[in-house]
């Protein structure tokens, strides 16, 4: 499902962030990316939803060569990806309904059609009586669950989140975790970046660390099957 | 990637919510202009503006044409007559005159008519007392139909009059309306250029505009891009709202000039009573009025267009 082959990524400036890294992911697999701040645990994340390009090496996400993805088809390449922010990325203009919906407009569903997926998608985490106030009404863990909901309310294929929890406390991050596991359940394949090791130690899912842009602490070339 | 496919609505949903979404984008960002009146009052009333004074000199133009084809009929030739004519010959040569295809009206007028009408019309009639004969010659006053009423032809017909025995020169009194017409079609060209530099004011205020507006709404641009959304999406809402800052640009426009015309079109009548005419000034009409909201849609839109096109790509989630 993802597939990373001696990927290294230096932004201008000269700064390697990531360095030689192969990894592989099959499709339902789950595993978490730990490592310091600075460790180029985001900007895998961002290689693998396109929002960076690598400077060398190989990366396939499902089932595309995102080296010659061109530029046209990124949208469309997106629309099969979830991806949840430590800052959330809310839009503080509109409801958490609208927020949630974002997606599904964007796919052109109709009204009926995205009332009810939206409606799914904030009961399942725990929102479903919030959805006509304003993100800025709520706290920062239900925050975190709309944007959990949005992330996942077109039934993506892929599941990153950077840095989910980095804003709760603990029982909160673990409700979340939770919600990550449920949606690994069902079969999307899940990459959670992470520096909570106390907490996610305990999921009994595979832990991949970065060290200054190189895969340490896993196997030369990691394989993660579900 | 099955599930990746999987996850779009089937294609006749889509095509309808295609249509859905432009109905959408199209009131949404009516709806921006309604919540930000003031912004959207003053960049309509510059939008307006620029779009109203070209549009009012140019009906200024054209009714100033319109006038001036008026006395364009009234173009006569003078037909002076050596002084050995008779007065029998010179009804005679005006009745030869009258004959003539492109001749509506020959008028003769004796010598001693011409010196009644000078001393009557010219305030020198003591002076004509001075004098112990009449220095004026006959003449006859020809008015030649309105087909020939061109600068042309009625240069034609006075050659053609020049050639008849007796007449030693037939003068056209129409210099002065070429005159005008060359300073009407002088002011022409100015109103084009400066329709010109307004229209392109126009597209940039509409293209900054937009720019200012794409600025502040980087954040929920970034976040659509991020789930998906194809530039034509994102695209959409700051076209459509290019088109109704031209839409009602031009409508405001149009009532401005409209109000213009109401204001003026008293005065001018009166003038035009002094002149004796019962002008009064031509509005744009239906075909000029919408030719004026057409300019000024295409303006707004190619307007949005070039900010969107040069924006909305450097806009990329971080």
């Amino acid at each position: 499902m993802i597939q990373f082959q001696n990927v290294v990524k230096r932004y201008p400036g000269g700064q390697e962030a990531l360095s030689q890294v192969s990894l592989r992911m099959d499709e339902g697999a789950m595993a978490f990316l730990t490592g310091h701040s600075g460790a180029g645990k985001s900007t895998l994340l961002k290689l693998i939803a396109l929002i960076e390009r690598p400077t060398r090496g190989q990366i396939t996400v499902n089932g595309q060569h995102l080296n010659t993805l061109p530029r046209r088809k990124v949208p469309y390449f997106r629309r099969g990806i979830g991806i949840i922010f430590q800052d959330h990325h809310l839009l503080h203009d509109r409801s958490v309904f609208d927020n949630v919906a974002l997606p599904l407009v964007i796919l052109g569903y109709r009204r009926p059609e995205i009332a009810r997926r939206v409606r799914a998608a904030l009961d399942k985490v725990g929102l479903l009586h919030k959805e006509k106030a304003q993100p800025v009404t709520l706290s920062s863990g239900e925050q975190q669950r709309v944007g959990i909901a949005r992330a996942v309310v077109h039934k993506p294929a892929i599941l990153l989140a950077d840095e989910p929890t980095g804003n709760l406390d603990p029982a909160l991050s673990r409700e979340i975790m939770e919600l990550f596991l449920q949606f690994n359940q069902v079969g999307v394949t899940t990459l959670i970046a992470s520096h909570d090791l106390e907490l996610i130690t305990t999921l009994g899912k595979p832990i991949l660390k970065l060290h200054a842009g190189k895969l340490v602490h896993a196997d030369p070339q990691p394989e993660i099957a579900p | 990637m099955s599930r990746a496919r999987g996850n779009a609505p089937p294609i006749h949903t889509r095509f309808q919510a295609w249509g859905v979404n432009h109905a959408q984008a199209l009131v949404f960002s009516l709806g921006r202009l309604y919540r930000n009146p003031f912004g959207a009052a003053l960049t309509l009333a510059v939008i307006a503006i620029a779009l109203a004074l070209p549009s009012g000199l140019w009906l200024a133009l054209k009714n100033l044409q319109a006038a001036s084809g008026d006395w364009d009929h009234g173009a006569q030739l003078s037909v002076f007559v050596a002084d050995s004519v008779t007065d029998p010959a010179l009804v005679q040569l005006a009745g030869r005159i009258q004959a003539l295809e492109a001749v509506e009206r020959a008028q003769p007028l004796t010598r001693e008519d011409a010196l009644a009408e000078f001393r009557a019309l010219s305030g020198f009639g003591e002076a004509l007392d001075l004098l112990d004969h009449n220095p004026l010659p006959a003449l006859v006053l020809v008015t030649p139909v309105p087909a020939h009423q061109g600068p042309a032809e009625v240069q034609a017909l006075a050659r053609q009059l020049e050639a008849l025995e007796g007449v030693t020169q037939a003068q056209v009194d129409m210099q002065w309306v070429q005159r005008l017409q060359a300073l009407l079609e002088m002011t022409r060209r100015g109103v084009v250029l400066v329709a010109i530099l307004l229209g392109l004011g126009v597209l940039l205020v509409v293209g900054n505009t937009i720019r200012l507006d794409i600025l502040n709404r980087r954040r929920e641009i970034e976040v659509a891009k991020l789930v998906g959304a194809t530039d034509g999406f994102i695209r959409r809402p700051f076209l459509y709202g290019g088109l109704w800052l031209g839409l009602f640009g031009g409508l405001l426009a149009l009532f401005i000039v409209g109000l213009a015309l109401v204001l003026l079109n008293g005065p001018v009548q009166q003038l035009a009573a002094l002149y004796g005419s019962d002008f009064r000034l031509q509005g744009p009409g239906f075909s000029g009025a919408l030719g004026l909201l057409g300019t000024a849609v295409a303006l707004g839109l190619g307007g949005s267009w070039i900010a969107v096109g040069r924006h909305l790509r450097e806009i990329e989630p971080q």
